[in-house]
């Protein structure tokens, strides 16, 4: 019996082990389109080392909004865009960003999981399903 | 005996520095040790005026020496510097305050300063010594000018016929029907030039102008910074700030590289009703022509040869053209006289390659044209050899003005610095 418990919880401890192992293999994978995605479409404005432009465009590394817990807030960033002229950790940025509605569910989860876990960033993945669910709530 | 010579020796010493301080002659001022960390040409030498002045855009230097910077962002609650240097050292001594707004453009002209806001122009007297006669008797030459954040600085100059001209930038890239977005095409006719995207010209004894009463001046001008009335040609220059990502929207027409390396930014002599082409079209430098915009059909091989005016001078892209002064003292070398000094701000829109600009740069101009060459004059701002992302650099050149005694001012807007540039071989 003692020996069927130790089997069981050894099977437990394999199972958890390779599936946060498999998860982890499934965030880098994520890491890794999100970057393709970040250098075609957001490098641009906020540039190689995420720093943006001063006055013009907003950072990403070391933002408060970026390592957030509002992902949804990040998603709708990306699907609407954003215009509105506040502040962000204290400064002004003139420049508008555009939508980028023709990104996919995954494109998105990809790109903010590489934006998030880049530089200093150190804030988790975020999934399609994610992004789906905050999509289909956006208008 | 010997006391008394010492006496004179000494007197005389301290009465031609007195003298010396008076005619603000640059040739008894020592210079910064390091040259102020710039790199100049041989003769040329600078020093740091003010340090940590905050965000100082455009400035102005009266008659008397003392220099007027137009503050980007407020420092308590005001938004024009007065510099001024009390004991003829070069360095400013003094710091006074006045103007609850914030801007860009500053000019002076005949017994008048005049500063903007990012909507407004105003106007303050000044007395014979230079100084405001009262800082809260501006009065509001011009009013409701187009501000949407994206462009919103306004430069000014100065002809010398009453007129006042303020540029208004686009808020917008390229006129799209969304804004930098991918794939959306220009608006025809692109509705912005109604009330921006140009030179606007107004009068300077007249109150609460704006579209309505001041004339549209020149078009097609995506976002000028930099603008000076040229005194011998007795004309308009500006320095166009060109397009944006050319790439990121038509990955199939341009690539990185073309898009970093294009459009050119531009210099234009301006004259009335002059059309430069924003947003239909952008200036190719390594061509030579005038290309059709990828919002408007082009597709990199397109060029477009009626109705815009061609630039006086283009120059590599994305360097963001801050500053334009047409150099007019004697102090510099006699090929500097009549030449345009540029001040580029320096790119952000050429990554994955290096960054460009961080410098100012001298255009030579023979028989009022440009030689078509330009030159780095001063460089060294950034503090490093390449910039790579923007937020490196420690300064960033913006504004240019020209001292009475011909020394050449440099104004930097990420720490505040206020540099002088000065001949003394």
């Amino acid at each position: 019996m003692q020996r069927i418990y130790i089997t069981f919880v050894f099977v437990l401890l394999f199972v958890a082990g390779s599936s946060a192992q498999s998860s982890n293999k499934l965030v880098a994978a994520s890491v890794a389109r999100g970057k393709i995605v970040y250098l075609q479409r957001c490098m641009v404005c906020h540039q190689a080392d995420g720093g943006g432009v001063p006055k013009l465009n907003a950072p990403l590394d070391a933002s408060t909004a970026v390592n957030g817990s509002d992902v949804a807030k990040l998603i709708k960033y990306i699907v609407k865009g954003f215009a509105d002229r506040v502040e962000i950790d204290g400064e002004l940025y003139s420049n508008a960003m555009p939508a980028a509605a023709d990104l996919t569910d995954q494109q998105i989860a990809d790109v903010l999981t590489f934006i998030r876990s880049n530089w200093s960033n150190k804030a988790g993945p975020v999934t399609p399903l994610q992004v789906k669910q905050t999509r289909s709530k956006l208008k | 005996m010997k006391k008394v010579t010492q006496f004179l020796v000494f007197s005389s010493l301290f009465i031609s520095m007195l003298l010396a301080n008076v005619s603000t002659s640059a040739q008894n001022i020592k210079p910064d040790a390091d040259n102020a960390g710039l790199t100049l040409p041989s003769g040329f030498a600078a020093l740091k005026v003010a340090d940590n002045l905050g965000r100082t855009r455009h400035i102005v230097v009266n008659k008397q020496g003392a220099i007027y910077a137009k503050l980007e962002r407020l420092d308590n609650g005001k938004g024009v510097l007065v510099l001024k240097d009390t004991d003829g050292d070069g360095r400013a001594e003094t710091k006074t305050s006045f103007g609850n707004f914030t801007g860009t453009g500053i000019a002076i002209k005949g017994n008048y300063l005049y500063a903007a806001s990012n909507k407004e122009v105003f106007k303050y007297a000044l007395n014979e010594n230079g100084d405001i006669v009262d800082e809260n008797a501006a009065a509001t030459i011009v009013t409701g000018l187009v501000d949407k954040g994206q462009h919103n600085s306004k430069s000014i100059t100065l002809d010398n016929a009453g007129n006042i001209y303020v540029n208004v930038g686009a808020p917008s890239n390229s006129c799209q029907e969304k804004d930098r977005t991918k794939g959306s095409m220009g608006m025809m006719p692109c509705p912005i030039l109604d009330s921006a995207g140009g030179i606007w010209q107004f009068k300077v004894d007249q109150l609460n102008q704006s579209y309505a009463t001041g004339v549209r001046y020149a078009t097609g001008l995506r976002n000028v910074v930099g603008l000076d009335w040229n005194n011998q040609l007795n004309q308009l220059f500006v320095t166009q700030h060109g397009r944006d990502m050319l790439n990121n929207l038509f990955p199939d027409l341009y690539d990185t590289t073309t898009s970093a390396e294009l459009p050119s930014e531009t210099m234009y002599a301006i004259r009335k009703g002059d059309n430069a082409g924003w947003p239909y079209i952008y200036y190719d430098h390594v061509k030579g022509k005038k290309m059709m915009a990828p919002e408007y059909g082009g597709d990199g091989v397109k060029t477009v040869d009626d109705k815009y005016i061609n630039p006086a001078m283009a120059f590599p892209a994305h360097m963001a053209p801050n500053g334009l002064l047409f150099y007019t003292g004697n102090q510099f070398p006699a090929r500097y006289k009549n030449g345009a000094f540029i001040a580029f701000h320096g790119s952000w829109n050429r990554s994955p390659l290096p960054q460009e600009g961080y410098y100012v740069v001298f255009v030579p101009y023979e028989n009022g044209k440009p030689t078509g060459k330009w030159e780095v004059f001063a460089d060294g701002f950034s503090g490093k050899s390449v910039v790579k992302n923007p937020r490196d650099a420690q300064h960033r050149p913006c504004g240019l003005a020209e001292g009475p005694d011909g020394s050449l001012y440099i104004s930097d807007d990420v720490k505040g610095t206020i540099y002088r540039i000065m001949y003394q071989k």
